[in-house]
Parts: structure tokens; C-alpha cells; sequence
């Protein structure tokens, strides 16, 4: 295992200098395999040893893991050299613009519309006297909307107006003044053609040339490439920006901010629809990754809960669900993302003007930036969208608008019920088979998966145990017990700190994921990886049970650069028990920062197996995975 | 976002009466120179809600408030006037207006709220967790201790038959148990199931009901049709509710059924349940589904609704305009600590003061007032074209339009109508003036209600 070690961390571009102690000395940080391999292994394993520690000398996979030893040099290369440019990616910021929707509804109330009220007071009707109790309605007061042609078509022009700030205004940041001047006057000189105004536009063009002379060192700061790139973008509406972007965003991870870069987040921050208020103790390591005030996001998004006017009601409820942490797990959350979804194209028309398919993803993207503000997307999630943006790209522009949202719907059923409830019963499956009378299991947190497994065995009349272990905050576990020890299973119940006392008597690790990363790595609920190790060095086999539509080509080494923050509250209080608050008043200490993880990453050197709806597979088998099943059928 | 809102303005009221009036119904109860109306309006209209269905209590109130939002609310908001028989209460004037009634969840407000808390909140509450009916609850005011000490006294004999109990789940999401007024005199029976079930009840007495409710269409008309003796929203409909959440009567869930069945299509019904299956176990279960499980199986055989609570941040306002003291009581905070629930200019242009008149803090003058000379106001509101005389000291009062107040009056936490006429040298305290009344000169009043006979 030595060999491998050092590979990956040699390989590794970029040594993070961690925030928890002060500079180490830098040849330790390279030859010191990396912290969370510390409490399984001695410092310097012998070779043997280590031979007997892979997944081979178990007395498990019998099915396909091949020797780990000799494969898997091999295999980090190659990983390594496929996977490069998308990390290199991964570590850059991105943003997502969002199209600016609010103009439309601004403006829809402005004084200057035409509004009627329907009747003065003097002609006000007397409202007849009636001694059944039915009444009628009267309409004292009406707001009279313009019929929604002219409205759009009054919005249009807004938007028309706007158009040239908005271009210059993107403008702005980028090039220098003499630039945008000249862009300025070219565009009104272009547009002064159209408008026959001569005179005027020849005058204008003459100043383009005299002030672009005038400050010649200015303009040449930037390069002449950038000068037509900007041009070309204001041409196309600020498109210019975006289009590069676009491209990366194929083969690239899901684009996420890096929340340590301030210019960004102030930007992100003006267009948000949930008003957050970032916290301020962040732990120096995890500054790049969002984190808010929990307390203050809730009863912000329900005082709007009127103002949202473009959100479907059922996207606004799964946000708040996801916000307040009433849905959680990864299957459930896309499903429930995807039934709001089906709500809200099944309420969908298209706006005058506009065709289906671009109108409805600009839809989709809002919905989706609303839900990431809600609560970071989990990677299967990006996979669903990713998947249902291409089914509506590549919906035939001969369907008629009825056809083509029955066609989405259809799509989405048939995602949810293939990729996800098919897929699940196909690993219930396969992962039976690996259960025997007898076998005492182990399971953390509470995965839907591995909860299927276990009552699906049960019914098959097989005698095993189970072991739950949990961990604080979330307790998932104790609602997967609930229901386990409900249909009669033999359970054991207890927190991840006694894992290494109740792993010698395990048989195999049952594990849920949150995605499977293409090399190898299990990206799932905190502790996880803990467990892992541990059932590792006590030489049981760990198997991870994951849907294919998780697997993700992202390349993680750590679980650093990407995870998601909780609330820093839940792990400095216990609720319930005032009495054990010790950290009452010191949580906006100076010198306090508290860190409640979401996921962590399990390196593929601690997974047995993994199995999904292709069968069990070893870890290193997952590139395959990736790209056949991306090739066959996400994106057919 | 698929609401309809419901305001129940009321019409005359009893326990207003010197100051409502066939003239003056409730709604139109001018608080800070503002009809009461126009609080709850505003804040509709804030949040973006702009489709009203407003109900009044009898013919004449109705034209009367009919033509004020008209004249009001023209071009900003579009309102439905409903006007139902007197003393039918809020169910019954629900019931009148049941079938207009087609959005997935109704919101009813009352129009004597004068509050900031965000009808949004209580939706967003009511939509995430599916409920059936969500009240809005918010901190009793303390009223009495915090101010003058003149109406104190009284205060506190009113105080203790108001008392409201309301039980709530250990997380406070969820309503248990409530119970106001009268039947608190009586013993209160607490549910055996429900306190099983839940484990821990948390029973406050400093909460208060905002009467802001949140229903789901479906269950609120059908409560209404069954229960035809069913006469006020707040002590038969929402108490009715609350006790029967564990045992939901088969008609609410067969209809709710019903609805979710239509609404997906039965392609894969198998799967179907999985999906549930796995929606389910993904959030915390509340005791409502713990206990339609039975103990060994996970078929939901028990049917059960929820009833959420939304209760308003201790700092919000919240009053309801039901009584003299809670008239006062607002008139003082709107102009004083609460004056953001009024957008527009608090002194009125252009009042005439005489040399040496002073106006103090917490104080509202309305256009086209006069006063004369060495007046005193205190946190006081003092409403269109009003004629003060030289010498007069007004305290902790409200005075509405039109009135005319001679020389050399006191008047001290009192209430004087439209068109009153004070002749000379009239002292008021704690007394109320109906319209259109006129005292004689010289006469001393304390503690009274005086209010010019019907014709």
C-alpha cells in the first residue's frame, strides 16, 4: 500500500496548508500519508502486512474483485490522467447567471398602467337582502391587467430599454473607459442608421476615432482579442461571457462557488432569492464552502411567500422542506425535487413569444438556483437536472406544447421509476445474495438502500443481525431502527464512537452513498468514511450500495473541496438538555469556530464492493460505469 | 400560489359601542386617522396579495365599506365585497361564502388585526408541513402594567376572562390543544390519545390568537356543511379541528385521498407506494404519523390531520381591535413604538397651531385642524378638520374628525367621536363620546359613556 500512497499524494498538484495548525514543515506533508489514514494504520506498514489488509485476503469477494495490489498503480494513472482537466476545473469558481425575470413583475404595477375601477361609489348596487345565508360578491375595487399580449409586449419594450445599461453595465468591470465610450457610440452609431439620423451618428462616429486616439495607452492595456470579444458580447447581449463557460460546463462537475472569493459571493448575494446572512466564524479550511446563519433563512423565505411570484407553489414547498431539513437523503430529495418539477411543466405555458424549450429550461435553471439556495444540490441531484435539461433540449420542435410537456412528465416518471425505484429493487437484488444466516451487519446513518436490503432478507426468512450505528447531530439511525426493529429484525443499536468495539463481532458493513466518484471515492453522510476504515482494519468486508444515476466523473482525493456545511447550532447544542449547554455564549467567540460537516469522502482503498444496478463492482470499476451508462442512457 | 384570502371585517360590535356606529361600522373605525380596514389591507397588499374577498356584517356596512375601498384601494388591489346577515358569526359568514371559495388553501383574516406579522410566514408554514388548519399565535401584550396608570386598574379586572390556553408540542409546530374565553371557566379536558401520543405537551398561557388562520379548502367546507351549529371560526371550528387531529373523521381523509390520487397518474402503482415509501422515511415522522402507525405494521390504518401553529416573533406587533382598551392601546402604539405599520406622513400637512400650543411625542394631527392658543396635546390623535379652542389640554386621547372642542377643556384618556361638540370648560376622563353628541358647557364627566340616543 505504500507505493500507492505516496503516488497519490505526489500526484496530488496542490498541497492545502491546513487551518488547524500552524504551518508543518513541507517534507512532512508530503511523506505523512494523509490524516485520516492515522488511527487504522501504523505510521510505516510493512508490504506484507499490507497485502493482508486488502479486500482480497477477505473471505468475501468471491464475485469480481480483482487483487487490489497490482491494479490499482495502474488505475490511479490512468484515473489521473483522465480525470485531470476536470479537477482543474472543479477548483475554479463558477457562476450560474440567472436570466433577470423581476423586471417583468416590477413593472406589471407601475402607475403608469392603465388601471379602471370597475365602479364609482355613487353607482355602488345595493346588495340585496337575503335571508339564505348564500351572498354575493361585489367587486368594489378591480386592478385591470391589460390582456397579456399587450402586457408582453409592454414588457418587451422594457426590457428594450434596459437592454443597453444592462450591456454596459457588464461592461463596466471589464474594459477600460475609452473602450466602453467607443463600443458606446458605435452601437448608437450603428442603431442611428436604422433611425436616420445621419448627421448625428457621423458626428458620434468621428468622436469614437478622436477619443480613441486620444487615450491610446489606456486601450491598449487590453489586449485587441478582448476588445472584439467584448464587442461581440454586447452585440449578443452579454452572451459573450457566458458562452466559454458554457462549454466547460459539459464535461465539467456541477459549477459551485467558492465562497471565499468575496467579489462573487457579493454577486451571487444581489441576485438571491433567499436572503442569507453568512456566518462569521468559518473554520479557515472550509471557507470556500457556504455557510449561513441557519436561524435567519427560514422566517425570511416565509415572510415571501407571496412575492415569489415566478416559483410553482410545489418548487417554493420542496425548498422549504429542503431549508428546513424536512427531506433529506439523497433519493428522497430528488424525488421530491423532480414531483415539483412534473407540477410545475404540468402548470406550464408558454409565454407568448417564446418557444417551449428555451423558456422552460430559463424555468427550470430559476427553480434549481431557488433550490441550491435552499440547500446545496447533492450530486445525484445535479445528474436528475442535468438529465432533464437534455430531455428538453432535445424535445422535437414539431411537438405541440401539450405533447411536449406530457412527453416531460412521462420522462420524469420514468427517471424516477428506472433510475432510482427499479434501480433500488435491482441492488436489493444483487446485495441479498450476500447475506447469510448468521451474518451479524452493520449499517450507519440510514440509507433507503441498505434499509430495503435488510427487510427484503428478513422476508426471505434469512436469521442475521443488525447493528445500527448512529452519530450525532442528525440521529438518523434511530428512526431506520424504529422501523427495523418494527418488522421484527434483531437490532443492535449504538453511536459511532464504540464502532471499534462492535466491529469485531461484524460480518459485513452495509453501507449507503451519496455519489460515487469516478475514482473510486465514496462520497457519503459523515463518519462514513469512519466506519469504513475501522471495518477495514478489523478486516470485514465493506460493501456500498449506491444507484448508478449517483455516480459522478468528479475526481476527489478529499473531502475538503467540495462538502456542504451544517448548522454550527446543532453540534454546540443538545436540544432538549439545557442543562448540558456548555457552550451557551461562546459560539460568536473571536476564536471559536465550530464545524459541523455534512459528508466526507471514503477513499476507495476501504470499499470491498460496490454494488449497483450493474452488478457488483469493484471500486475501480467505476470509471466504466461512468461513461457507458452516461453514454447509453442519461444522455440518450 | 394557489391562496385565496378571506377578511372577515365584521360589522357593529358590542363591545364598541359608544364608538361604532350605524355611521361608523367597525371596519371603518378610524385608528390613527386610518380605518381599521386599512391596517390589514395594507399588509395584504404588502405582501403581494392582491385578490381580497372582504365580508361585512349587514347591508348598510357593506355599501359603507364597499365605497371606502373603492375610493381606498382603486387600482392596487382587486376586492370582493361580501355582505352576510348580522350575528351569524365568522363560520357562518364563511359558510355564506363557501362557494366562492376554489383555491387549495384559504387564508382568513380578521379585519380588526392591526399587526406586522407576514400573512406569507403563516402560509409557508401551513404549505410545508400539508396541514389542515394554521393559526397564527402571538405574545399576549402587555398592556395595563406598561402605561399611565389611569386605565390600569381597569385592566386588570378585564384581564383574567381573556386568558387563553393553548398546548403545544414540544417543538412548537404543532397545535394540541386550544381552548379561550368562557370555556376556560370550566374544567379543561385534556385528550388521553393525543397526550400518548405526543409524549410532552407544552401548555402556554401568554400566547394569544391572532386570528389569522390558514385553512385547506377542502376540510374547512366540509367542517362547515357538517357542522351547521358551528358559529365562530375561533371557539368551535379551530377547537373542533385541533381535538379531533388523531382521529380525523374518514370524510376529511377520504376526500384528501381522493385528491392525490386524481392528481398522479396510477401508471406504476406499485412503485407509486415505494416513492411514498421512501418520501416518508426521508423526513422526521411527527407524532401524527408515529401514531397512525400501529405497533407492528407500517399500514396507516388511523387517519390523522395536522394542525400547525405559526407564532409571530416576540418583537412583531400584534393587537386586535376588539375592545375600548385595545382601541386606545393601539391608537398609541401606531403613532408611537409601532409607527411602521403606517407608511405614509404621520403629522398631516399643514395643521394651524396657536402661539404657545404644544404637541408632544406619539402625537397625530390630521390635515385641516386648527388649534388655538396654549394648547397641550400628549400622545394624543386628533383627526381631520377639528376646531380646538384656546386652553385646551388634550392627554392620552383620540379625537376624531370634525369635532369642535371649546376653550378651556381637559380631556384625559377619552375617545370622542366624529362630530362631537365640547362647549366650554368640559372635563372628560376615561370617557367616551358617541358621535355627534354634543356636551354642555361647564359639565364634568368621568368614567362614562356618552353617546346621543337613537332617534
Amino acid at each position: 500500500m505504500d507505493p500507492r500512497r505516496t503516488a497519490r499524494t505526489v500526484s496530488d498538484p496542490k498541497v492545502r496548508q491546513v487551518g488547524f495548525f500552524t504551518p508543518a514543515p513541507p517534507e512532512r506533508s508530503i511523506s505523512d500519508p494523509p490524516r485520516f489514514q492515522d488511527p487504522i494504520q501504523p505510521p510505516s506498514p510493512s508490504p506484507t502486512q499490507v497485502n493482508d489488509h486488502s479486500p482480497s485476503g477477505n473471505s468475501l469477494s468471491p464475485v469480481m474483485i480483482p487483487p487490489a495490489h497490482h491494479h490499482s498503480d495502474n488505475f490511479l494513472r490512468t484515473a489521473l490522467q483522465v480525470t485531470s482537466p476536470t479537477k482543474a476545473f472543479s477548483y475554479s469558481a463558477k457562476t450560474v447567471t440567472i436570466p433577470p425575470e423581476n423586471e417583468d413583475v416590477a413593472s406589471s404595477f407601475s402607475p403608469g398602467r392603465k388601471v379602471v375601477s370597475a365602479k364609482s361609489p355613487s353607482s355602488f348596487p345595493g346588495v340585496k337582502a337575503s335571508s339564505v345565508p348564500a351572498s354575493e360578491l361585489t367587486t368594489v375595487s378591480v386592478v385591470n391587467l391589460p390582456p397579456g399580449i399587450s402586457e408582453k409586449a409592454g414588457g418587451a419594450s422594457v426590457e428594450v430599454q434596459n437592454d443597453r445599461p444592462v450591456s454596459a453595465k457588464t461592461l463596466k468591470e471589464k474594459t477600460s473607459k475609452a473602450e466602453r465610450r467607443a463600443l458606446q457610440e458605435a452601437q448608437r452609431a450603428a442603431k442611428a442608421a436604422a433611425k436616420a439620423e445621419g448627421t448625428k451618428a457621423s458626428s458620434a462616429a468621428s468622436k469614437v476615432v478622436t477619443s480613441a486616439n486620444t487615450k491610446p495607452s489606456k486601450a491598449a492595456k487590453s489586449s485587441s482579442q478582448k476588445n472584439d470579444g467584448s464587442q461581440v458580447a454586447a452585440s449578443e447581449k452579454k452572451g459573450g461571457d457566458r458562452a466559454p463557460e458554457k462549454d466547460r460546463k459539459k464535461d465539467a462537475p456541477h459549477p459551485r462557488m467558492q465562497y471565499d472569493d468575496k467579489s462573487r459571493v457579493e454577486k451571487a448575494k444581489k441576485r438571491a432569492v433567499v436572503k442569507q446572512t453568512e456566518a462569521r466564524n468559518r473554520v479557515e479550511l472550509f471557507r470556500h464552502l457556504p455557510q449561513y446563519e441557519h436561524g435567519t433563512q427560514l422566517p425570511d423565505l416565509e415572510t415571501k411567500f407571496f412575492e415569489l411570484d415566478p416559483m410553482h407553489p410545489a418548487v417554493y414547498k420542496v425548498g422549504l422542506q429542503y431549508l428546513s431539513g424536512d427531506i433529506r437523503g439523497g433519493n428522497a430529495r430528488c424525488i421530491a425535487m423532480f414531483q415539483a418539477f412534473k407540477e410545475a411543466i404540468k402548470d406550464y405555458s408558454t409565454p407568448p413569444e417564446k418557444t417551449l424549450i428555451r423558456d422552460l429550461t430559463a424555468r427550470i435553471s430559476s427553480y434549481v438556483s431557488f433550490l441550491i439556495e435552499c440547500r446545496p444540490l447533492s450530486i445525484s441531484m445535479g445528474n436528475a437536472i442535468k438529465f432533464l435539461k437534455n430531455r428538453i433540449a432535445k424535445l422535437p420542435l414539431a411537438l405541440s406544447e401539450s405533447e411536449a410537456k406530457s412527453t416531460l412528465m412521462l420522462d420524469i416518471d420514468r427517471f424516477i421509476n428506472e433510475k432510482i425505484i427499479l434501480s433500488e429493487k435491482v441492488i436489493v437484488k444483487h446485495a441479498v445474495t450476500k447475506i447469510q444466516d448468521g451474518d451479524v451487519l452493520l449499517t450507519y446513518g440510514a440509507s433507503s438502500v441498505v434499509e430495503m436490503i435488510l427487510l427484503h432478507a428478513h422476508e426471505l426468512g434469512k436469521h442475521f443481525h443488525v447493528v445500527v450505528v448512529d452519530s450525532r447531530p442528525k440521529l438518523e439511525g434511530q428512526l431506520l431502527l424504529r422501523r427495523l426493529v418494527r418488522k421484527g429484525l434483531s437490532c443492535t443499536y449504538t453511536h459511532v464512537n464504540a464502532v471499534s468495539c462492535i466491529m469485531q463481532d461484524v460480518t459485513r458493513v452495509f453501507l449507503g452513498a451519496s455519489s460515487v466518484l469516478s475514482n473510486g471515492t465514496v462520497y457519503s453522510r459523515v463518519g462514513t468514511a469512519c466506519v469504513a476504515m475501522v471495518a477495514h482494519a478489523f478486516r470485514v468486508p465493506v460493501l456500498v450500495c449506491c444507484e448508478a444515476y449517483k455516480f459522478h466523473e468528479r475526481v476527489q482525493l478529499d473531502s475538503i473541496c467540495f462538502n456542504e456545511l451544517g448548522n454550527p447550532d446543532a453540534i454546540s447544542k443538545v436540544q432538549g438538555r439545557e442543562e448540558i449547554n456548555y457552550l451557551d455564549g461562546l459560539v460568536n467567540q473571536e476564536n471559536l469556530q465550530l464545524l459541523n460537516l455534512i459528508y466526507d469522502a471514503t477513499p476507495s482503498d476501504y470499499v470491498s464492493m460496490i454494488i449497483t444496478d450493474y452488478g457488483m463492482i469493484p471500486p475501480t470499476s467505476v470509471p466504466v460505469i461512468v461513461r457507458e451508462y452516461r453514454r447509453d442512457h442519461l444522455w440518450s | 400560489m394557489d391562496f385565496q384570502v378571506v377578511v372577515l371585517a365584521g360589522g357593529n360590535s358590542k363591545s364598541l359601542t359608544p364608538l361604532v356606529s350605524k355611521d361608523v361600522p367597525k371596519p371603518l373605525l378610524p385608528v390613527a386617522n386610518h380605518p381599521v380596514l386599512y391596517y390589514v389591507l395594507h399588509q395584504l397588499e404588502e405582501s403581494n396579495l392582491k385578490d381580497l374577498i372582504v365580508v361585512v356584517e349587514g347591508e348598510d356596512a357593506g355599501l359603507l365599506v364597499g365605497a371606502w375601498i373603492s375610493g381606498t384601494f382603486v387600482d392596487r388591489l382587486h376586492v370582493e365585497i361580501a355582505a352576510v346577515p348580522e350575528d351569524i358569526g365568522t363560520a357562518g359568514a364563511l359558510r355564506a361564502i363557501s362557494h366562492y371559495l376554489t383555491a387549495k388553501d384559504i387564508l382568513v383574516v380578521s379585519g380588526d388585526l392591526v399587526s406586522d406579522v407576514s400573512p406569507g410566514a403563516v402560509a409557508a408554514t401551513h404549505r410545508r408541513h400539508d396541514a389542515v388548519v394554521t393559526a397564527t399565535l402571538c405574545c399576549v401584550p402587555i398592556s395595563g402594567s406598561s402605561e399611565s396608570g389611569s386605565s390600569g386598574g381597569k385592566d386588570k379586572t378585564k384581564k383574567p376572562g381573556r386568558y387563553n390556553i393553548i398546548g403545544l408540542d414540544p417543538r412548537k409546530q404543532f397545535l394540541l390543544h386550544i381552548a379561550t374565553g368562557a370555556e376556560i371557566e370550566k374544567d379543561t379536558r385534556l385528550q388521553k390519545h393525543l397526550l400518548h401520543a405526543v409524549g410532552q405537551m407544552e401548555i402556554r398561557s401568554d400566547l394569544m390568537d391572532a386570528h389569522m388562520y390558514a385553512f385547506k379548502r377542502s376540510v374547512l367546507q366540509e367542517v362547515l356543511d357538517r357542522k351547521d351549529t358551528f358559529q365562530s371560526l375561533k371557539q368551535d371550528v379551530v377547537p373542533y379541528l385541533v381535538r379531533s387531529q388523531l382521529k380525523s373523521e374518514a370524510v376529511l381523509s377520504g376526500i384528501r385521498q381522493a385528491e392525490e390520487d386524481g392528481n398522479e397518474k396510477v401508471s406504476f402503482p406499485n412503485n407509486q407506494v415505494m416513492v411514498s415509501q421512501i418520501l416518508a422515511n426521508a423526513s422526521t415522522p411527527s407524532f401524527h404519523e408515529l401514531y397512525s402507525m400501529d405497533a407492528d405494521g407500517s399500514a396507516q390504518t388511523r387517519k390523522t390531520h395536522k394542525c400547525c401553529a405559526y407564532i409571530a416573533s416576540s418583537s412583531s406587533y400584534c393587537v386586535r381591535l376588539n375592545s375600548i382598551q385595545a382601541f386606545m392601546d393601539i391608537n398609541r402604539d401606531v403613532t408611537g413604538e409601532a409607527d411602521h405599520l403606517l407608511s405614509d406622513n404621520v403629522i398631516g400637512p399643514s395643521p394651524k397651531l396657536g402661539t404657545k400650543t404644544t404637541v408632544g411625542p406619539h402625537c397625530m394631527l390630521g390635515e385641516g385642524s386648527e388649534m388655538g392658543d396654549k394648547c397641550q396635546v400628549k400622545r394624543s390623535v386628533i383627526g381631520r378638520h377639528c376646531r380646538i379652542g384656546s386652553h385646551v389640554k388634550v392627554v392620552n386621547s383620540v379625537v376624531m374628525n370634525h369635532v369642535t372642542i371649546g376653550d378651556c377643556c381637559i380631556i384625559q384618556g377619552s375617545v370622542i367621536c366624529s362630530n362631537v361638540q365640547l362647549l366650554e370648560r368640559v372635563v372628560l376622563k376615561d370617557c367616551q363620546v358617541g358621535a355627534g353628541f354634543v356636551v354642555t358647557a361647564g359639565s364634568e364627566y368621568k368614567g362614562e359613556s356618552l353617546a346621543r340616543k337613537e332617534k
